[in-house]
């Protein structure tokens, strides 16, 4: 019997569990006219509860331990006496076996694995009737257990409460799961890795080229201060001087002179921005952006001017982040006391004279915190650095030479030819756990200036 | 006094200007992306035809017409040598170049005619084929000089014809761009964003449910706070050393699968999903809470029916626009694989597949010329899709939404 039907016969035996019960929860209203503490499909997912979750338990070790169950029985047969030693021939032998006796292959390479196959099949069939045997006694046994407690003064109430209680805490650390998984994953890969490069060649190496490893020493040419300088020199530097002139101002603009109608139509129209996946941004950048640059380049003179040039990857990127850094400022200055705003202008000032002078300063943190969490998001964005920045890294100030990112490299490094524990591979959770670790700062950095600022308003 | 005032005004104006010019360049650049991309997208619809006589009696195709039914049709028409007769014909009719003016996939087409109505195989049909992908490039105006001299050539002759190409919307990857398709990254993507909303709604509602009515204020609960918000926040090709350490490494599941790109996408979402429910039950009043416990509602009780109920289209707004942003995720999918050349549509969520941005991806990286119109039409249909999402979360949101 397979799993399938074992799950339909659990569910089965849970619906009926739910009705019967119910039933019965029922029958005390009417027959005692007794206030009962629950209400009938209380009893009744009480009673289904315990009909379904132990077998499902059960099912979820039993689907973990069987498959070694089975080949630990078939190995203890006399036609297994022929069996290789332990090694790949043996476990491909009985993976063939397996195949056959499930009826997934046809022919054998192996002449033994034929032989095995009955063997595998009785084992197989015994182990799913004791696993449906289980199933079943569990899911009556439980049952019966709880419909026997089921009577008018029974709080099944509180016990399906407690239930959900736990299953609403159970979805909330899942959070915490996740994010102990990603330190837990990136840590121990990127452990590994510095066992073989120390970190010190790792962080501050000035040599980048994990196509060719010196096997003898692998940390001279896993430096990844060009990487850093990229990503920092395209994330903060060349998208931040687009975002942030454009972002400010459309911000100024929409909140301190648009009228509310072009305010409304105008604001999601920046918003849409935000919403366009960052491949669209990518391709763009490669196809229309980069020879353009190229082009602009050759022509004032800079006949070498790279068409992955790190200019065109960082102005579409700064394009992407201009509806974050301009709904970050909106905020910071929507938070500024209309006070302060009136009297400035009660004392004769311009509206470009207080903004720049009295709202501005007023909303600095805010703004700051905002530009932070614009370039932790820049310096994590990937697909447009991998269509339309370079895979070569190079130490350079230029915006028009190639330089490459982190996440760059890390697509690089995984997506090649190369086995789970090579340097090269490992390399890409060490930048991985790099960029994590930034990100982090930079985003508690600016949360908790943006939140100081706020308070010192409230 | 006069002049100083008159500075400052004309220093006011051109702030004012400077702010509108910032946001009319912001307009203007969204609007040059999308028309650039729609103006190469069109041409990615359609394909160029060339009208030809293929003559299938002359051919005399060794086929049982019992064979033609059923479903090794294909396989007995392919056998048959169905391919080269009809690129016979493409030399008979334009010269011993021929054979290079039709697509790899033109004989397909023949054979699907076939299919239909067997006794074409024992007469001589008119055929509309599609042409190779650099005549068809040149057709739409952008090809090498011979190229366009042969569609010149051809155009005279009046063979020349455009249709939509429904292959396109029908087919999975292919190497001819004049025979890829866009439904195995669709059918991926749909796949993929199955797994990813059955994991990520409930448990972003259950632990939004949590955070908002149940937890005490302790560590734990801080914690939690903390990794929600920091999750939200961190790039999102970390998920994808996550997925590729945890779901591939740890637990062993099949790479490039919609299931781990799911999975993986689920984390990502779950977040975004946790914040914006926390938002939408915080707007409940609490005097329905207080109305429901007063009349002997239990916690459980207050909560299901009635916070959740009245939360739940801010909780779905927030889940739609959660599901736009995993549709157009990148980058954790190259990380787990499903950057594969896979020339069918997945049957199952455990089968090899790729989803529409990474198709895009793929298509992007090609050489051929021809790829870049399909590239734009793909990004077309994307966009169309996250368009329909996030206008079905305005209208949720403008629909449902209830000012207390």
């Amino acid at each position: 019997m397979n799993g399938a039907i074992l799950l339909i016969l659990i569910v089965g035996l849970g619906v009926i569990a739910w009705a019967s019960t119910r039933m019965r929860a029922l029958g005390f209203r009417r027959g005692t006219g007794a206030r009962a503490s629950s209400l009938p499909h209380h009893h009744g997912w009480y009673v289904a509860l315990w009909t379904v979750v132990p077998p499902l338990l059960f099912l979820a070790v039993w689907v973990a331990t069987s498959p070694a169950l089975v080949t630990e029985t078939v190995v203890a047969t006399p036609a297994a006496a022929q069996l290789p030693p332990p090694g790949f021939e043996r476990a491909a032998i009985l993976s063939e076996a397996r195949a056959l006796a499930a009826g997934r292959a046809h022919g054998a390479f192996h002449a033994l694995s034929r032989t095995l196959a009955p063997a595998y099949d009785r084992a197989q069939t015994r182990f799913d009737w004791i696993a449906t045997a289980v199933v079943l006694l569990l899911a009556l046994a439980g049952g019966a257990y709880a419909y026997l407690r089921v009577r008018p003064d029974f709080s099944a109430r509180t016990r399906i409460e407690r239930v959900v209680l736990g299953l609403l805490l159970g979805a909330s650390l899942i959070a915490i799961l996740t994010t102990a998984g990603i330190v837990a994953s990136l840590l121990y890969e990127a452990g590994r890795f510095f066992s073989v490069v120390p970190i010190t060649d790792f962080l501050f190496g000035t040599h980048w080229s994990p196509q060719v490893i010196d096997p003898r020493d692998p940390g001279a040419s896993l430096g990844a201060v060009p990487l850093f300088w990229g990503t920092f020199f395209i994330g903060a530097v060349i998208a931040m001087a687009v975002a942030i002139p454009f972002g400010l101002m459309s911000a100024i603009y929409l909140t301190q002179y648009a009228a509310p109608r072009a305010r409304r139509i105008m604001k999601p129209v920046l918003e849409v921005l935000a919403g366009i996946p960052t491949v669209v941004y990518g391709y763009f950048a490669a196809l229309t952006v980069a020879p353009a640059v190229r082009q602009f380049a050759v022509a004032i003179g800079i006949d070498w001017a790279s068409s992955e040039s790190a200019l065109a990857a960082g102005l579409v990127m700064g394009v992407m982040i201009i509806p974050f850094v301009s709904s970050m400022a909106d905020d910071s200055l929507a938070a500024v006391p209309s006070t302060m705003r009136d009297g400035s202008l009660a004392m004769g000032a311009t509206p470009s004279e207080t903004i720049t002078r009295v709202m501005l300063p007023a909303a600095l943190p805010g703004v700051v915190g905002g530009v932070l969490l614009a370039v932790s998001r820049a310096i994590g964005e990937t697909m447009i650095v991998v269509m339309a920045a370079s895979g070569v890294a190079t130490l350079t100030a230029n915006p028009f030479a190639s330089t490459t990112t982190v996440t760059r490299q890390i697509v690089d490094l995984l997506t090649g030819e190369a086995e789970f524990d090579s340097p090269k591979t490992l390399a890409a959770f060490a930048l991985g756990l790099t960029l994590f670790v930034i990100t982090l700062l930079l985003n508690i950095v600016a949360l908790s200036v943006v939140k100081r600022y706020r308070e010192s308003y409230e | 006094m006069v002049r100083r005032l008159r500075r400052r005004y004309a220093a006011e104006r051109r702030f004012r200007r400077l702010g509108a010019a910032a946001v009319a360049l912001s307009a203007a650049f969204l609007a040059f992306l999308l028309i650039t991309m729609l103006a190469q997208g069109i041409r990615g619809f359609t394909e160029t035809r060339v009208t030809m006589p293929v003559d299938l009696a002359v051919a005399g195709l060794p086929i049982e017409p019992a064979r033609l039914k059923g479903r090794g049709a294909d396989l007995a028409l392919a056998g048959a040598g169905l391919e080269d007769a009809v690129n016979r014909a493409a030399t008979t009719a334009f010269g011993p170049d021929g054979t290079d003016l039709l697509s790899p996939g033109a004989w397909i087409t023949v054979r699907d005619a076939v299919k239909a109505d067997p006794a074409l195989l024992h007469r001589q049909t008119m055929f509309a084929l599609p042409v190779a992908s650099r005549f068809d490039v040149a057709a739409k105006g952008v090809g090498t000089p011979d190229a366009e001299a042969v569609v010149a050539r051809l155009r005279a002759r009046g063979v020349l014809s455009t249709g939509w190409d429904l292959g396109f919307l029908r087919d999975a990857d292919a190497t001819d761009p004049t025979r890829v398709g866009i439904w195995g990254a669709a059918k991926g993507s749909l796949l993929t964003m199955l797994v990813t909303l059955a994991l990520a709604f409930p448990i972003g509602v259950l632990a939004a449910l949590y955070l908002e009515e149940y937890a005490p204020k302790n560590r734990w609960t801080d914690m939690i706070e903390v990794s929600i918000n920091n999750l939200a926040a961190v790039p999102s090709i970390i998920f994808g050393l996550l997925g590729l350490a945890v779901f591939l490494g740890t637990f062993g599941l099949p790479r490039s699968a919609p299931l781990v790109g799911g999975l993986t996408l689920a984390l990502m979402t779950m977040p975004v999903i946790v914040i914006a429910g926390r938002n939408a039950i915080k707007a409940v009043p609490p005097s329905i809470r207080d109305a429901a416990l007063a009349i002997g509602a239990s916690r459980v009780q207050v909560i299901f029916h009635h916070v959740l109920p009245l939360a739940l289209p801010g909780i779905l707004t927030g889940t739609i626009i959660g599901m736009a942003r995993a549709l157009g995720e990148t980058a954790p999918l190259l990380m787990i694989g499903m950057r594969a050349f896979i020339a069918a549509p997945p049957r199952g969520l455990t089968d090899p597949a790729t989803v529409l941005p990474v198709q895009i991806f793929l298509w992007s990286d090609q050489v051929d010329r021809g790829f870049i119109e399909r590239t734009s039409a793909a990004i077309i249909i994307l966009l169309v899709f996250l368009l329909a999402m996030n206008g079905l979360a305005i209208y949720l949101r403008n629909r449902f939404e209830t000012r207390w």
